[in-house]
């Protein structure tokens, strides 16, 4: 059989990470990857997303498939034929655990209808909907292949059979103390309704829900189980035709779908965690990729961790755009404190990261480069004692990292040598800038060193934007121009939107 | 249908609807405690449902005269309204006494089904006391809210009803087995149990012994089988699960009845509790006459501090104001002149009479406003980290958000934390905006600049009054602002401070 990955394409599949990439915690990817893969533990799709790719080609191929999934119709039929998968899992791994046989068997039972419709369900739907992928349209055509193998036929039949047959059961227990009697039932009426009737006209509102909820049950009882074993002898026939079904049938999941619905989970949970962003207004779109040219753009972009972080009021998400042409490599960050200087820079590694998943990016627009590896260089306090320990810890770390770093890494360096002087900070600063620019490596370097900003072409100045009318409120926009140093002063007013002009806009 | 139906026409009030987020700074700037107090007497739960009740204004004139016709009928017949309520708390006493209530959801169907029993049994003399009162006062009140409750008690519970409801408490007492039926679920697990009538219900029981023809099998279970008898113990209340929830709910709906009935009740109760106490000061009352938001009206004969005549126990000035057609008041004056406790007294009356109440004056009429807000200048803040001008910035912005046209704002001594140039000219640009929003404002301040940049038709001065001998009367008085009353006042108590170090 030919290996079909909806994730890989003809690449087969790739080898997947064992623990998350170095960077994550910087970047706050950690963060994100948690949250888009929290709900989806049954799937283990973190070592997906600890995998970025390199090559171009399955780049293309993931993010056709996620622009088939943003089809709504398409994520619907996918989405029902996970939750059916799971629910089938369910049940089977309750039938390993069960004592009696036609308890057993009856769990068993079900989890191959569940299974069965839930097959069919996804082809059925797949069969109407416009696919462009290709990752998508090869598995439908396996499906539809699968549907009408006479393997899947007889199974679908047959459990459809033996199932209405025992759903036609129906007998009556009597309960006294001690003892019980199980008889076929003969038309008797129900008591409940009576009551309601009577007291209906007291009702004011919505009242308590007193049924009691008993929790499915993952086992039986010596009881139930003779219960239903005299039902068995009231009724034989359909029994006998369980036993039948499942010596036949067991096992019957295919392997392909079984690969398939774990990965295309990858595609969901990414789609459904920037979803909620999405329709808040935020913007995600296809980078184009490259391997090869550094010359790099982004209109819109920001920090998915912290959209998530306040997805309840994501309009104070503010977009940021950058590009590198020509020999431009490295962004080098300047401005107040708490004008989204880190914000930004982590951005540009999530960007980078999200694209060489080939998943759909924090963005309006982009072109963006596959590199070989990410490096940052954020400031570690928690385990440095004191400032030399921390300077000593920083240049070996940067030294460390420009050992492995190659022409196609991309470098993340915040706030580097801030534990020392400035004048060591603007020495050290500058020998490292040197040395990354030797290596032509793409980054972004976010300082306080106002000199770093025009040391050379290699090198392009951008400043967290204060409001020139209102210099104490952050825009947490970085835009292209010279550092410049800015000081501010007071406007409260403006700042608490209490202007005439702002007022006529706040009041309906 | 029982529905109560008492502080509304034509449904019931909601209690948990949410309070405007607004209360904390209206319920300290208008003193409210000392009001709800008064109106609760020590009850905590008057005290509630009045603070829900007034904090939930209404904004149609129709709803607020149906309550002042219902409260006047309470205000004629005290007596028979906590005669009324009382029933409800019967219910509750006898709820505590007895140990009834129903069994939480968590605790088993049998235990639940006898628990819920025992409650219908312990409501049916109550609900028979409710319809003799209704039978007596149905002719006597006025208003239509409390026709309709009558006429509906007299309909719904007829003595037909009542009965019924008493044999089928006793029956559900299940004096012989339980007959379940069931049918094969998922795995083969029994589901869609059931309680049956048992076809051969009204036979002897010989008659049902012969008369079975039906194949069974039956089980004893050994003495010792604990967790047999357990199992079958659990597959009764499998059995029982939806008649004992059927159960449940009719004995909470009965009880949410009572509840409604006290909780709508309750606010008349604080109501009737608040007149008693003003009448025993002396002080007067009036219904006022709401009119459309949209319209500027405020007209007041001898409207007077509410929760100042409570605090003192004694009557205090009222004041006679007609701002009708103004959409901002700007109050000033020297300092403990009456300023703060004239626009307290707006608040007020208006809250009230939003909730259907009568109004502390001789005489009132004002328009709806679509929500009261207040922004006072607060003393103890100054320890925020915004600073204090901040603060009450942060504060306004806040208020902003909720404002909507035809809102009522009170700012006292807003923006006055700042110089006053600053103070004025962010207090202009506010005050001009808000009444292009059809904001209705009443301002008091010391803004002198700011007080002399208002003018046009829609603009009342008032001022505190300071008799020649620099005596105060504690009335506000129609009158342009005077410049120097601030400055020189604060002037001297700064120096006076000074000095005295």
């Amino acid at each position: 059989m030919v290996s079909l990955s909806v994730l890989n394409g003809k690449n087969g599949s790739h080898v997947e990470a064992t623990c998350q990439p170095d960077f994550f915690s910087d970047l706050n990817l950690d963060r994100v990857i948690d949250a888009i893969t929290a709900s989806k533990q049954e799937y283990n799709l973190q070592p997906i997303f600890w995998t970025p790719l390199r090559d171009v080609q399955t780049i293309r191929h993931r993010q056709e498939v996620f622009q088939d999934l943003e089809n709504e119709p398409v994520m619907q039929a996918v989405k029902q034929f996970a939750e059916g998968m799971s629910v089938m899992r369910r049940y089977l791994n309750m039938v390993e655990r069960l004592d009696f046989d036609y308890h057993r068997k009856g769990w068993f039972l079900e989890a191959t209808l569940v299974y069965c419709s839930t097959v069919a369900a996804l082809a059925r739907q797949l069969e109407s909907l416009p696919l462009r992928s290709h990752g998508l349209s090869a598995f439908r055509e396996y499906l539809t292949h699968y549907i009408r193998s006479s393997e899947y036929r007889s199974l679908a039949a047959e459990g459809e059979q033996v199932k209405s047959a025992l759903a036609e059961v129906r007998y009556c227990v009597m309960i006294e103390s001690g003892k019980f009697r199980v008889k076929r039932y003969e038309g008797e009426a129900d008591y409940s309704p009576q009551i309601e009737n009577i007291f209906r006209k007291f009702k004011q509102n919505d009242v308590q829900d007193y049924l009691a909820r008993f929790p499915e049950r993952n086992g039986m009882s010596h009881i139930e189980a003779i219960i239903l074993d005299f039902v068995s002898r009231l009724y034989p026939e359909p029994f006998a035709a369980l036993d039948h079904f499942y010596a036949e049938h067991n096992p019957f999941i295919d392997e392909t779908i079984q690969a398939f619905d774990r990965e295309i989970q990858f595609y969901v949970a990414y789609l459904d965690f920037i979803a909620g962003l999405k329709s808040h207004g935020l913007p995600f779109c296809y980078p184009q990729v490259s391997a090869t040219s550094k010359a790099i753009y982004v209109r819109g972009g920001f920090d998915l961790a912290l959209a998530h972080a306040r997805r309840s009021n994501p309009s104070t998400i503010v977009l940021n755009d950058f590009s590198l042409n020509g020999t431009e490599r490295i962004l080098v960050i300047t401005g107040p404190n708490q004008g989204g200087k880190t914000t930004f820079a982590r951005m540009f590694g999530q960007l980078h990261y999200l694209a060489a998943l080939g998943c759909p990016i924090p963005g309006q627009e982009a072109a963006l480069f596959v590199p070989d590896r990410i490096f940052t260089h954020f400031e570690r306090m928690e385990d440095i004692q004191n400032l030399r320990g921390r300077l000593e810890d920083d240049l070996m770390r940067m030294h460390d990292a420009l050992i492995h770093a190659t022409p196609n890494s991309i470098f993340i360096v915040n706030e580097a040598f801030s534990s020392t002087t400035a004048k060591d900070a603007l020495f050290l600063s500058k020998e490292i800038m040197n040395r990354l620019m030797v290596l032509d490596v793409l980054g972004v370097w976010v300082t306080f060193l106002d000199e770093l900003a025009s040391l050379s072409e290699k090198t392009v100045s951008m400043v967290a934007a204060v409001n020139p009318d209102e210099p104490t409120q952050r825009t947490f926009k970085i835009v292209r121009k010279p550092a410049d140093g800015l000081a501010y002063a007071l406007s409260l007013a403006r700042k608490y939107g209490l202007t005439y002009e702002q007022l006529q806009e706040r009041i309906p | 249908m029982m529905k109560v139906f008492l502080l509304y026409p034509d449904r019931d009030f909601d209690p948990k609807q949410p309070l405007p987020p607004n209360v904390d700074d209206l319920t300290q700037d208008l003193a409210l405690n000392i009001l709800l107090q008064a109106m609760a007497q020590g009850d905590k739960f008057l005290f509630q449902v009045a603070r829900q009740v007034l904090f939930s204004s209404l904004d149609d004139i129709a709803p607020i005269l149906y309550r002042q016709a219902i409260l006047k009928d309470c205000l004629r017949h005290p007596q028979i309204i906590r005669e009324i309520y009382q029933i409800p708390l019967e219910f509750q006493e006898r709820k505590r006494k007895r140990w009834l209530w129903v069994s939480p959801r968590h605790s088993s169907p049998s235990s639940i089904l006898s628990s819920a029993r025992e409650l219908l049994e312990a409501s049916l003399d109550l609900l028979r006391r409710l319809r003799a009162i209704a039978d007596q006062n149905v002719h006597t009140f006025e208003s239509q809210g409390f026709r309709r409750f009558f006429t509906m008690i007299q309909q719904e519970l007829d003595d037909e009803y009542l009965d019924l409801v008493e044999q089928h408490v006793q029956q559900l007492r299940f004096p012989q087995g339980i007959l379940l039926s069931a049918q094969l679920g998922k795995g083969n697990e029994g589901s869609g149990y059931f309680l049956c009538y048992p076809n051969d219900a009204g036979q002897h029981w010989l008659q049902r012994l012969f008369a079975s023809r039906s194949p069974s099998y039956s089980y004893t279970l050994a003495p010792r089988d604990d967790a047999g008898a357990r199992v079958l113990g659990e597959l009764r209340d499998l059995g029982l699960a939806r008649a004992a929830n059927t159960v449940a709910q009719a004995a909470e709906h009965v009880e949410s009845f009572f509840n409604v009935l006290q909780w709508e009740l309750a606010f008349y109760v604080a109501s009737i509790n608040l007149y008693e106490q003003l009448m025993v000061l002396g002080e007067p009352i009036t219904f006022p006459q709401p009119t459309f938001a949209n319209e500027r009206r405020f007209s007041c004969t001898g409207l007077y501090d509410i929760t100042l005549a409570l605090t003192m126990q004694s009557p205090v000035v009222g004041n006679d104001i007609s701002a009708d057609g103004k959409s901002l008041i700007v109050i000033t004056g020297p300092n403990r002149g009456g300023k703060t406790v004239f626009l307290r007294s707006v608040g007020l009356a208006q809250l009230m009479m939003q909730c259907g109440m009568f109004v502390p004056a001789e005489a009132f009429q004002a328009n709806l406003a679509s929500g009261l807000f207040t922004h006072f200048v607060r003393e103890e803040d100054r320890t925020m980290k915004k600073g204090k001008f901040g603060e009450e910035l942060d504060r306004m912005s806040r208020i902003v958000d909720h404002l909507v046209p035809n809102a009522l704002l009170l700012l006292n001594e807003s923006f006055s934390s700042t110089n006053e140039r600053e103070g004025s000219e962010i207090a202009r640009q506010i005050i001009s905006a808000l009444l292009r929003k059809r904001i209705k404002v009443c301002y008091v301040t010391h803004l002198y600049e700011f007080a002399r940049s208002c003018y046009g038709e829609e603009v009342l001065f008032l001022r505190a009054e300071r008799l020649p001998n620099g005596e105060h009367t504690f009335k506000v008085k129609e009158a342009e602002p005077l410049e120097t009353s601030h400055g020189i006042d604060l002037y001297r108590k700064v120096f006076e401070i000074e000095g005295s170090r």
